[in-house]
């Protein structure tokens, strides 16, 4: 065990009498790379604050480097080498790459002045030590979320950095981004530098990583060599419970055609773009990161306007580029950002669902709540949100029941086509394989379901037929029972 | 991406281009020394308070309340230098308004940075405060003989001269003083380490935190900087005016800080430079003083400066959003 880095022995820490942590111990070798799995809530996050010295432990002991700390508080942790990556990465957005990968170096360094040359020295040494190009004198605003992610590791390694803990560091990437972050990981262990690695994507979580710790409800429940455990074994860990990936039953060979799209171009974002949707059918449309898979999904909905091209809905035309229009015709659109564009957080969740239906349930400018907000309870229960009191913020659920709130919305309105870009984006895995139920459901009720998504398990576990996206094309259009997840990935890259 | 024409700094500097150009064509005597040393003498006092909103500004917060600070320091430092201490040289009589700056800018400090209250509502709250506080317990009456410091200093002069038709042109030596702040400013915001935070926390407050900045510290300099900053004004604009008039001041606040996100600086935040600020102040001056020239009633000066904000700022916004939507 001298080869530890960092080894935590019965650490507890309970909030207000709810346990979030229930003795969890484990070790970190240097060099190791250790994925933490578990659900949200599952006492994850507690962790990474403990480590980064932002929280501190009501029982149990953290030996570091072989010296025993109670507790870490922020600058002893950073002096000692634990560097949090956080999902939001906590970059400057209005400073230069250079000046945000050198800032904590420099504020440790406890100089008065600006060391340009040596700013700059910085950050070339550490983007060549992860081998990525970036220009210094950027703005950090202007850069993409991958680049971002690499400025963050880059200022992690600018200071002495012994463990990374990456808080979800693929949920925003691409597959082909994630290849890249998964190199550079390697890099760093080979380099000596533990990386305690914090996904929801399952599978790419047991490529690069050496051991497996699952927690869930706050207690550690599994741990062992990652190759010990598959996909499978790490979702039954991490949920108590076996989530079957079933793929979606058969559709009926006489289901007749719903939505059709013709020829739907616009310049530098899709071109010519056509496809039909039966009845209870599910479509996936999946691309990388600038394919025109979003900029597709949100003309379909009106929310971009194409130049050309045509979209009918039970043979009758709908007007491109108008929501509205959209939404009447019988559409409904889920955004991949649920947070910014589709609910109002801080209103409540009866709010949130009724908010598309106020028209059918008021006369004359008049509301008639109690109908209205029957309703919304009424949905609240079919879609088994998990709410304690439905007049709670939106805000104050969880990312799976924030999802729910926002498919009630559109189901509330009975649509006949449902649009679902990016469905489980930042959900657990429980409440992923609850919202593909709720997809398999909608198909077998008749509604055509397109699904926007780079999760290829999701693609292939929930859809009758994948669209491929290249550089604003269709390039392929199969049933998803004729491929694997490589095969598709393959398509995609390609 | 951030090419040079969608930039304010751009967009003011042509404005002001294209105004000297009208102003030249319909009043020839508009290019000349007298015109430029008006011009100069008129922005000393605003160019110190631009520089005390931009630096606020750029820390992601707001100060409303330096007209106040500057009006309480010019009075109470004139006042309490004719009754206690006559003698003293006009620089110490600069320093000592400096310093009842300093001292209400920390109260400023106290209550945002200590107290984590938002920097509107406290600034808000501390202008109707101190301007009151003066007005009722300090006194209402223009202090119409400044001490004889205050005094010596309102006559100095950097360049004096007369026009070909006869005309006396002069620059007052306080233009150093706006010189210098901007020069020491500059060098705060880009040379020290302080500066960087400045920057860091108007770009995030939480990322700040996070990589260990004493977020209140910087807070509270960055509000004592601007109290001494508005009491140099104070005693500027006093020694010039050759009167103490405690009504003065209260009331540019907007204007000033109009200037500076003229000058490219943003509201939210992490976003300003000293460049854009100078050229925010020359533009509302010339504005100002020479509508006139043009033939333009004053009373659509403010209607104008409404109307160039909304240009420079909306127009700048609006190809960002316009570039955004091309984007996506």
């Amino acid at each position: 065990m001298a080869s530890d880095l960092v080894t935590l022995e019965g650490v507890t820490k309970t909030y207000s009498g709810i346990t979030a942590l229930d003795g969890v111990g484990f070790s970190i070798a240097a060099g190791e790379a250790v994925c933490l799995a578990g659900e949200n809530g599952s006492g994850k996050s507690t962790l990474i604050k403990i480590l980064a010295g932002v929280e501190r432990p009501d029982r149990g002991r953290i030996v570091f480097s072989g010296a025993v700390q109670g507790h870490l508080n922020p600058r002893l942790s950073a002096a000692a080498g634990i560097k949090v990556i956080f999902q939001d990465f906590s970059l400057f957005p209005n400073l230069t790459v250079a000046e945000n990968i050198a800032f904590s170096a420099e504020l440790n360094s406890g100089g008065r002045l600006v060391r340009k040359a040596q700013i700059h020295e910085t950050a070339r040494r550490t983007l060549a030590q992860i081998g990525v190009d970036i220009p210094l004198t950027a703005l950090v605003e202007t850069l993409s979320v991958a680049h971002k992610q690499l400025v963050a590791i880059c200022r992690a390694l600018a200071t002495e950095a012994r463990l990374i803990i990456m808080d979800e560091p693929t949920t925003a990437l691409t597959e082909r981004e994630v290849r890249v972050l998964l190199d550079i990981i390697r890099r760093l262990k080979a380099d000596g530098v533990a990386v305690l690695f914090v996904s929801h994507k399952l599978a790419e979580v047991l490529e690069v990583c050496e051991k497996v710790i699952v927690l869930r409800n706050g207690a550690l429940v599994a741990e062992g060599p990652a190759s010990d455990f598959d996909a499978a074994s790490l979702t039954r860990h991490m949920t108590g419970r076996d989530v079957a990936a079933t793929p979606p039953a058969p559709l009926a060979a006489n289901a007749p055609v719903l939505m059709e799209v013709k020829g739907l171009h616009k310049a530098g974002a899709f071109s010519d773009v056509s496809f039909t949707l039966r009845a209870g059918e599910v479509l996936g449309v999946s691309g990388l990161l600038g394919s025109g898979r979003t900029a597709l999904a949100k003309a379909l909905f009106g929310l971009v306007a194409p130049e050309r091209g045509q979209i009918t809905l039970d043979g009758r035309s709908i007007a491109l580029g108008n929501p509205l229009a959209a939404a009447e015709a019988g559409l409904g659109y889920v955004p991949e950002d649920r947070l910014t564009e589709g609910l109002f957080l801080t209103q409540s969740i009866l709010q949130n669902i009724s908010i598309g239906r106020l028209d059918a349930h008021g006369r004359g400018g008049i509301l008639h709540l109690d109908g209205l907000v029957a309703e919304a309870r009424d949905w609240l229960k079919r879609l088994s949100v998990k709410a304690p009191n439905p007049e709670a913020q939106v805000r104050s659920l969880s990312g799976g029941n924030q999802q729910r709130v926002v498919l009630a919305r559109w189901m509330a309105r009975s649509p006949r086509v449902l649009v679902l870009n990016g469905p489980s984006v930042g959900v657990d895995v429980g409440s992923k394989a609850e919202i593909h139920g709720i997809i398999a459901d909608l198909s077998r009720q008749g509604l055509g379901v397109i699904v926007i998504s780079d999760d290829l398990p999701e693609v292939l576990s929930t859809c009758h037929r994948v669209l491929v996206m290249r550089a604003g094309a269709v390039v392929d259009d199969i049933p998803a029972g004729r491929m694997n997840e490589a095969d598709l990935a393959h398509r995609l890259a390609s | 991406m951030s090419n040079l024409w969608i930039r304010n700094e751009t967009l003011v500097a042509l404005v002001i281009f294209a105004f000297c150009t009208l102003a030249a064509i319909s009043d020839p005597g508009f290019l000349s020394i007298a015109t430029l040393t008006d011009l100069l003498r008129s922005g000393i006092v605003l160019g110190i308070f631009a520089v005390a909103a931009l630096i606020v500004l750029i820390s992601g917060g707001i100060d409303v309340s330096f007209t106040a600070i500057a009006a309480f320091t010019m009075y109470v430092t004139a006042m309490v230098l004719n009754a206690a201490m006559p003698w003293m040289p006009w620089w110490a009589a600069i320093l000592m308004g400096m310093a009842v700056g300093v001292c209400l800018g920390a109260i400023n400090g106290f209550l945002i940075a200590v107290m984590g209250l938002p920097t509107l509502i406290v600034t808000l709250g501390t202008l109707s405060v101190f301007r009151g506080f003066m007005l009722t317990f300090i006194g209402q009456k223009q202090i119409t003989t400044l001490p004889p410091g205050m005094r010596e200093f309102g006559r100095m002069m950097i360049l004096r001269g007369e026009n070909a038709d006869g005309s006396f042109y002069s620059l007052h030596a306080a233009f150093l003083a706006t010189v210098l702040a901007i020069v020491v400013t500059w060098f705060i915001l880009h040379r020290t380490m302080l500066g960087r935070q400045i920057f860091a926390i108007g770009g995030s407050v939480e990322s700040a935190r996070r990589i260990g900045i004493n977020v209140a510290g910087v807070q509270f300099f960055v509000y004592v900087y601007v109290g001494a900053l508005a009491g140099l004004a104070g005693i500027i604009h006093s020694s010039m005016a050759r009167v103490a008039n405690p009504f003065d001041l209260v009331g540019l606040e907007l204007s000033v800080i109009a200037a500076v996100v003229l000058g490219g600086a943003r509201l939210a935040g992490g976003y300003g430079t000293l460049t854009g600020t100078v050229l925010g102040v020359a533009l509302i001056v010339m504005v100002r003083n020479s509508l006139i020239v043009l033939g333009i009633p004053s009373t659509w000066q403010s209607v104008a400066i409404g109307v160039l904000i909304l240009i420079g700022t909306g127009l700048p916004a609006w190809q960002a959003k316009r570039a955004a939507a091309r984007a996506a």
